[in-house]
């Protein structure tokens, strides 16, 4: 019984991670109906960022989230002219390619310069022991970040001009545009707080995990799962999303073989989105 | 359609690809051509789908590894020859097609990728999971079932006729479709679904259609393929980046054209194999890869054929 | 008379320093890039450094000719599928006379199809997997213990340590661990130990937190377990964060490697089944001797070779005695010098089997059981089973983590 406690206690805490690292997947998606396949690269560059400062500085890994907020703010930005600008009002498939073209770029540039090889950051913070199970003090870190992450955009998107504009140009472009919001501006910036999530999502894994340039893969695929489970669009749904998730691998995992956990997840994945497209927790389309 | 001067044309590449390594025994050439037929044959049964009626299928590369373990299991485990597991292969996927498709396709744009990207992942975890396929070690055939075609080398190139048959089999399917009612609805409901069915299209039986016939051809290059490596294990069959590359080879091509589609398969798997193969750049070939792609999408978006047909309007006559 | 003896001698002498220079070409595809590439790259180390001290030594003299080695390679991205379209490229285009296999059997297995398919004969130090060994194939041989015995001296050692260890079995869902593991439950149950958990993982698993979870329930005192070098170093940090302090900890592939020590505390203790160690003495009949080895090896590379460079190594020098032994490169002479091969090197005894079941399979060569220690305050390998091999004492239970 305390085992499976111990697991959703677990579950809890890795999915809201997970909830992080797909919110900036499902906040581009949700304001310009973009998928952003760049994302898991992305996640991958605030890992290396985390490596590089942590090894080569010596600073401590959280305070390494602030370069890797400002720094993936500015890809985002680079991202939207390079690949996504060009692409608005041309069929769905588009800026799905040309996200994934800057992808190849990205990760064929990261595997020539680091290899593929397995990158360990070492953090100590004391974790919380439940019995004979211990949930490492990262891990509640962590979690704990991206709870307030996820509050801060919560209230950028609800308490500031610029977060509201946003909101309006997800909501209806045209209309925006009529009454004198500047669209191309706020797509870049929503492009690059998305990215900005990623890149952040990406360094707090780093500190939880060892990983690999490949390593944004899997997150991004997590990502789709904890997008549909929590609505396309909705920073505050893809955490619920994320705990949805995270509290199923958890709960699942003591009665059945872990290797079925990925066909248990993917067959769901696929029920809820014939299901309910538009996902569990979402009311309408294209709200914030 | 024996009178159109691409009938014809198909024939003659067909016709090309049997004889070019024929002529001198030439194994490296007919081993870089087996690619490009695999390439050629997932591409344009793709097109069908992405092309034609505009739906973005990632999964097309399910069709292919089921085919694969399908006709590998039943060769290895129940002593079948080898065409009625083939043909065994092409409809048990078709008719898998049509089940997921019902399901699927009622979902639109990026729901109906990310589904298809779901079923990927999830047949994939299924078959590292399935004993009787061999779990995540695959299956093995046993270098004797070449024994029928006369040992090895003749059994090799048995089954490059037979890819090269399926390939073009392929392109007269696209070119087939495309000439007919059924093709014109395809293509109405890739301009505008809606529109298409109140003018009287009947989209879900059409759409369902199109999926499952999608997946026959796939299916049975997918066995040839696995046959003939004799060895299947879950992450070469169910390879996403394969997916992916069927896409991108489409864009190439120029999506809904026939030529442009075999054309762009063939292009990218000889450039891809250079790549990968050069001293200078095989460290870059996914980055060059990338690169291609992005000047593709943004300044080309009608791919190859697009391109010949703007540069060489009299084309858009000939090739389909 | 005499003098026809005189000239027949001078001729030999003038022709021996004249050896026509041939060349041989091996091809082999290596994981430059992929979740292998580093395990790939001890291995082809191990090749490349036969090759420099062959070339330098004037080539492989056979049948009166010498031959220098020429090496052809390709980055096979980690990935079976292309690993038959190279080897195929490697045979006709680039007309490799013998082939060495890529690292793992995953990989092993789709080349081996390949190489069967043409004829050539391929060398594996990569694969230990034993199912390609059991289809009747001719040209493949395996100079590595098989994946059978890998964690049989564990179980031993374990067994002698604590005849009542309950035993938790957790490992990557791929051809090599499951082999190995699959042999180990075995083993297990034969020895009387109680085997209270046994599942597998998804190779591409980055988070291990619920399976950690699941072993501390299973009340098992030992974990065996891992697969390649991400998976079993993600997963050994992970039950040090989570303190699953197990009483004994065996994980495959990845503690064998000197990347390892970066995981700091979480790689204390941790035991791994080793083909070789820098610290194994066996008396060679040829070719160097390990402390012979491990001196050159380090002058060149700058770090310690571990037991994927010695195999890779041995591939090589195993080719050549079999080459020189046959006085040819003529395939089918080269196969029966290597079926009548029993040689013992610095790697230790190489003989292959020669029934149809598992032609080609290692039977003479064993392993040692190396464990993670504090030496002089740094991290680094011992041995420390069988016991006459041993370099140190075994450390049981491994330390708690802290």
């Amino acid at each position: 019984m305390l085992g499976f406690i111990a697991s959703i206690i677990d579950g809890v805490l890795v999915g809201l991670v997970y909830g992080l690292a797909a919110m900036g997947l499902t906040l581009i998606w949700g304001v310009m109906d973009v998928i952003n396949l760049t994302h898991g690269a992305m996640i991958v560059a605030g890992m290396m960022l985390l490596y590089l400062l942590a090894s080569a500085l010596g600073l401590s890994p959280y305070l390494i989230l602030a370069p890797s907020l400002i720094g993936g703010f500015f890809a985002g930005i680079a991202l939207y002219w390079i690949a996504i600008h060009r692409m608005t009002g041309r069929p769905p498939l588009m800026s799905l390619l040309s996200t994934f073209a800057v992808n190849l770029v990205l990760v064929g540039v990261g595997t020539a310069v680091w290899g593929t090889a397995l990158f360990n950051v070492e953090v100590s913070v004391p974790g919380f022991s439940l019995g004979r199970y211990t949930f490492p003090g990262p891990h509640i870190l962590a979690a704990v970040l991206a709870a307030v992450i996820a509050v801060g955009l919560y209230f950028f998107l609800h308490h500031t001009r610029t977060g509201k504009a946003m909101r309006a140009v997800a909501n209806n472009r045209e209309a925006s545009e009529l009454v004198g919001i500047p669209t191309t501006r706020l797509l870049a910036i929503s492009v690059g707080v998305g990215v900005a999530l990623a890149t952040v999502s990406g360094t707090l894994i780093g500190t939880l995990f060892p990983y690999t340039i490949l390593s944004g893969d899997s997150y991004e695929l997590k990502g789709f799962i904890v997008t549909v489970l929590g609505g396309f669009g909705n920073p505050i749904g893809a955490l619920v999303g994320g705990v949805a998730l995270g509290v199923l691998e958890g709960a699942v995992t003591p009665f059945v073989p872990v290797s079925w956990t990925l066909v248990i997840e993917f067959a769901l994945f696929v029920i809820v989105l014939i299901a309910f497209p538009g996902g569990i927790f979402t009311r309408r389309r294209g709200g914030l | 359609m024996v009178r159109r001067p691409f009938f014809w044309i198909i024939a003659l590449v067909i016709a090309v690809f049997a004889a070019l390594p024929a002529i001198g025994n030439n194994v490296e050439m007919r081993e870089s051509l087996v690619l490009a037929c695999v390439y050629i044959t997932l591409a344009s049964n793709l097109n069908l789908m992405l092309g034609y009626a505009g739906y973005i299928n990632f999964g097309s590369i399910v069709f292919f590894g089921l085919g694969g373990y399908i006709c590998v299991w039943l060769v290895y485990a129940h002593n079948w020859p080898l065409l009625p597991s083939l043909l065994a292969a092409g409809f048990g996927v078709s008719a898998l097609a049509l089940i997921f498709g019902l399901g699927i396709l009622r979902l639109r744009g990026h729901f109906f990728a990310l589904a298809t990207i779901g079923i990927v992942e999830g047949v994939q975890a299924f078959a590292e999971n399935f004993s009787p396929w061999g779990g995540s070690s695959g299956i093995y055939i046993s270098p004797a079932v070449f024994k029928p075609f006369g040992g090895a080398a003749e059994a090799l190139w048995v089954i490059y006729f037979a890819m090269v048959a399926v390939m073009g089999a392929s392109l007269y399917l696209s070119y087939g479709i495309k000439s007919s009612k059924f093709g014109l609805g395809l293509l109405a409901i890739g301009q505008n679904e809606d529109a298409a069915a109140i003018l009287g299209v009947p989209t879900p039986f059409y759409k369902a259609l199109v999926y499952c016939i999608s997946a026959f051809l796939p299916a049975i290059t997918g066995g040839l393929y696995f046959f003939k490596s004799a060895f299947i294990q879950p992450s070469d069959a169910f390879d996403l980046t394969l997916s992916t590359e069927a896409i991108v080879i489409c864009m190439l091509g120029g999506q809904g054209t026939v030529t442009g589609v075999a054309l762009g398969a063939f292009l990218y798997e000889e450039l891809r194999g250079y790549l990968l193969t050069s001293p200078t750049f095989a460290d870059f070939q996914l980055t060059i890869a990338g690169v291609l792609l992005l000047i593709i999408v943004l300044f080309f978006p009608s791919g190859l054929m697009g391109f010949i047909y703007s540069r060489f309007p009299r084309t858009q006559k000939v090739l389909e | 008379m005499k003098r026809l003896y005189l000239l027949a001698a001078a001729a030999a002498l003038i022709a021996t320093p004249a050896f026509a220079q041939n060349t041989i070409t091996i091809g082999f595809t290596d994981s430059v890039t992929g979740p292998l590439n580093v395990d790939s790259l001890g291995q082809t180390r191990g090749y490349e450094f036969w090759r420099d001290e062959v070339n330098a030594a004037g080539g492989i003299k056979a049948g009166g000719k010498s031959y220098k080695v020429k090496f052809v390679s390709y980055d096979d991205e980690s990935v079976g599928g292309r690993v038959q379209q190279l080897y195929t490229r490697l045979i006709n285009q680039d007309k490799a006379n013998f082939l060495f296999s890529p690292y793992s059997s995953g990989l092993t297995a789709p080349a081996a199809v390949i190489s069967e398919q043409y004829g050539k004969i391929m060398i594996d130090s990569g694969g230990a997997e034993e199912k390609p060994f059991e289809q009747g194939n001719k040209y493949l041989f395996m100079v590595i213990t098989s994946a059978t015995h890998y964690l049989s001296g564990a179980i031993e050692a374990l067994k002698e340590k604590d005849p009542h260890a309950k035993l938790a079995m957790v490992y990557s869902d791929d051809p090599f661990s499951k082999d190995v593991l699959a042999a180990a439950a075995q083993q297990a149950k034969a020895a009387g130990l109680d085997v209270v958990l046994d599942e597998s993982y998804s190779p591409s698993t980055t988070d291990f937190g619920p399976v950690v979870n699941k072993i501390i329930s299973s009340n098992a005192d030992a974990f065996l377990g891992g697969g390649h070098y991400s998976d079993g170093a993600t997963l050994a940090r992970q039950m040090h964060d989570q303190k699953a302090n197990m009483k004994w900890m065996s994980i495959l592939v990845a503690p064998a490697d000197d990347k390892f020590a970066e995981l700091g505390p979480a790689a204390l203790g941790v035991t791994v089944p080793s083909q070789w160690e820098v610290q194994v003495s066996y008396k060679p009949q040829f070719g160097p001797t390990t402390a012979q080895f491990v001196k050159a090896y380090e002058a060149k590379f700058h770090a310690p070779p571990d037991y994927h460079a010695a195999s890779g190594y041995t591939d090589g020098m195993i080719l050549q005695h079999a080459i020189e032994q046959a006085g040819s490169v003529d395939p089918e002479k080269v196969t029966a010098a290597l079926n009548a091969i029993d040689v013992t090197t610095f790697f230790g005894r190489i003989k292959f089997a020669t029934d149809p079941g598992h032609h080609g399979l290692q039977v003479g060569h064993k392993m040692v059981l190396a464990q993670w220690q504090m030496i002089n305050g740094k991290l680094g390998r011992q041995v420390v089973w069988p016991t006459e091999a041993q370099s140190a004492n075994l450390l049981y239970p491994m330390p708690a983590s802290k």
